[in-house]
């Protein structure tokens, strides 16, 4: 049945937007400004394309080679990567840490955003507004405080560092972004399941949950893609090299003191930023649908 | 199937008080209608017959046994909401499968249920659609597939019409009522549209302002108002209602303003020079020379009878309804007079019904 759920979108593109139709207008109100976003936009990925193929040659001689071109494209960036530095094991580390934390900060953050938005335990607004404060928290204060827990359970330079410690800015973010939406659930329908004699945790399973799932992704992709860059903890939990994450690997090991490997660090910006764009691309459908409410009839 | 039983029920939310001691007593089979105007509080008595608000005070009994503290799902009644509530990501035959799903009644049976309420309703082609592929009354038909399905004790319907055109909602009314004589499933029904509450009903329940203000049968209650507030709201259009004075000089009389006098067939219990309320049905008027003058404001044909809306010298609007086709002009005077009969009288200050003049 999901082939039906495209026939039955409407068409929003013969009313409000009527006054776009003729070319001339089109070229000026739309391709114009899609134009210069792109742009903009895929412009740093270009960028990184180009250098991460360019010969060491190429790249300081402005006079000889048009710095945005390459003229003899060459791997020997993207092989060095690969094969002589631990750049596959970071990036190994990085889809475990940020998977595992992700899924944990969605566990929490529904539990704790149904309770606050529908069990209305005495106190639940408070609660909320202290899990938003605890979002605005810097990490940059919160990982000294951390870093003491962190060595005191024994898991510094473990993968568990950061999969315990991203939770403490996922949690909040999500749990926010998630209260909103199930907020846009009309009460109805779980006092109708509850009638219907549905217990709370099948309320919660079975329509809650389902209704959310663009939400549940939006704040999926969120929390992964912010696991995915996270730099300070990173940094400090994690020692021994292997063990490293992807953006704290490429820049503590391939910089060294002052020689930069751009070509090596741009193939791995690039590879390291292919899994978030496959996992947007993957839901882009769901994310947009999510920011328009939940319950549509 | 089972007998409904409210004793005496307060509800408040916070300090203010909503229901302030409604009792109705509805036994097994019947088809109940609560109305009343907007915020009287017929949904919040409804809800608190399924148990989704709490009771502060009085009890609430289903088939003999008090539920104040009994779990919605515990209460086996079934509910269909004034929009439906509909879940949004299951096909019609999935939303009425599911509390037999929950039940954990096997496959097969709820299957079979399904099938059977579908066909009662009509739902057959429409299962496997999603309730976004529906039209108003056929989502409201699947509301109603999800409550019959369970075959619960009790079915209770907030407003379950009011979001539908007159056309169809005029013919889900009859839908419902013979659901309801073919089913005998105990039904309470909010509305806050008399003429619904009228013609489902086999008892009517008059709410306003947290109180019951009149229970009974649709004829009674049309034909014995209790009160002033049954009176004006029972009945389309209104009864007429006409202030004035009791006058017992010789001859029980009437006075209204702006010199109407009637005389009063039998003494009403009432004292001499004590403020009344004379109400008559627009049908119970009719002309006659000797009536009170009418000046014709707006005249109103509908084909099967002609309504007028006039006015008293009193500045009294004044409606009545003629079989006959009578062709007025506003500005017109009539004399209209009142059929010795069904007329009402009411206490001017207390509202309440005095003892029928005939
Ligand atoms: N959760 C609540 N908290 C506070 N007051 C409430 C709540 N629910 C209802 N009320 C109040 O209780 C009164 C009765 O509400 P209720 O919904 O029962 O009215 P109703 O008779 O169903 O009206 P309508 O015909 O408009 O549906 C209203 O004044 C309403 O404001
Ligand atoms: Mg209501």
């Amino acid at each position: 049945m999901t082939a039906s759920k495209q026939v039955e979108r409407p068409n929003t593109d013969e009313g409000g937007m009527g006054y776009l139709q003729s070319l001339p207008r089109r070229v000026v109100t739309v391709y114009l400004p899609l134009l210069v976003f792109v742009v903009v936009l895929l412009f740093p990925f270009y960028w990184m394309t180009i250098t991460a193929v360019k010969p060491n040659a190429e790249m300081t001689d402005y006079a000889n080679y048009n710095p945005l071109w390459v003229v003899h494209p060459t791997f020997q960036h993207i092989r060095y990567l690969l094969f002589e530095t631990s750049y596959p094991g970071w990036l190994l580390n990085t889809v475990i840490i940020s998977t595992a934390a992700t899924f944990l900060s969605l566990v929490c953050a529904v539990l704790a955003a149904y309770a606050i938005e529908r069990l209305r335990f005495s106190g639940a607004r408070q609660v909320g507004l202290a899990v938003f404060l605890a979002y605005l928290v810097p990490p940059s204060i919160l990982f000294i405080p951390l870093s003491l827990m962190v060595f005191k359970l024994g898991l510094y330079d473990t993968p568990f560092a950061l999969i315990l410690t991203y939770p403490t800015f996922l949690i909040p973010f999500c749990t926010w972004l998630l209260m909103g939406y199930f907020r846009s659930i009309p009460f109805e329908l779980e006092e109708c399941a509850l009638i219907d004699g549905a217990s709370r945790w099948q309320i919660l399973t079975k329509i809650v949950l389902p209704l959310s799932v663009p939400g549940l992704i939006s704040a999926g992709i969120f929390a992964f893609t912010l696991s995915w860059n996270e730099f300070i903890y990173a940094l400090t939990f994690i020692q021994s090299s292997e063990k490293k994450t992807v953006p704290v690997g490429v820049l503590t090991e391939l910089v060294r003191s002052d020689v930069y490997e751009w070509g090596a660090l741009m193939a791995g910006a690039l590879i390291g930023s292919l899994p978030v764009v496959v996992l947007y691309s993957f839901f882009v459908e769901h994310y947009v649908s999510s920011m328009t409410g939940a319950v549509k009839e | 199937m089972a007998s409904v039983a409210i004793s005496d029920v307060y509800k408040s939310f916070g300090t203010t008080e909503i229901l302030h001691g409604v009792s109705v007593d509805i036994e097994d089979g019947e088809f109940v209608t609560l109305v009343g105007p907007s915020g009287c509080g017929k949904s919040t008595l409804l809800r608190m017959i399924a148990g989704l608000e709490k009771i502060s005070r009085g009890h609430i009994s289903i088939g003999n046994r008090i539920v104040n503290d009994v779990a919605p799902k515990e209460r086996d009644v079934a509910m269909v909401f004034q929009n439906y509530a509909l879940y949004p990501h299951m096909t019609v035959a999935e939303n009425m499968g599911f509390s037999l799903m929950l039940k954990g009644v096997p496959k097969a049976d709820s299957d079979a249920g399904v099938k059977r309420a579908a066909e009662i309703l009509g739902l057959v082609p429409l299962l496997s659609r999603y309730p976004r592929q529906l039209s108003g009354g056929q989502r409201q038909r699947v509301a109603m597939g999800r409550a019959i399905v369970r075959d619960p004790q009790v079915f209770l319907f907030d407003e379950p019409l009011s979001n539908l055109d007159a056309k169809l909602r005029v013919q889900m009314r009859a839908e419902i009522k013979e659901l309801h004589q073919r089913l005998k499933t105990t039904t309470v029904y909010v509305t806050h549209d008399q003429i619904e509450a009228m013609t489902m009903a086999d008892k009517i329940v008059v709410m306003h302002d947290g109180i019951v203000e009149q229970i009974g049968p649709p004829l009674d209650l049309y034909d014995r108002p209790n009160n002033l507030f049954v009176a004006s709201f029972i009945g389309s259009p209104a009864m007429n209602l006409l202030k004035g004075t009791f006058a017992n000089d010789g001859a029980p009389t009437f006075r209204g303003v702006g010199g109407i006098s009637l005389p009063l067939p039998g003494l009403p219990s009432i004292g001499n020079r004590e403020a009344m309320v004379l109400g008559v049905r627009p049908e119970h008027l009719r002309l006659a020379d000797d009536g009170i003058p009418v000046t014709v404001v707006v005249i109103e044909p509908t084909g099967s009878e002609v309504q007028i809306i006039g006015r008293t010298a009193g500045g009294e609007d004044i409606v009545a309804n003629f079989r006959e086709r009578h062709s007025f002009v506003p500005g017109e005077t009539i004399r209209l007079s009142v059929e010795p009969g069904p007329i009402h009288l009411f206490h001017g200050e207390t509202g309440q019904r005095i003892a029928a003049a005939h």
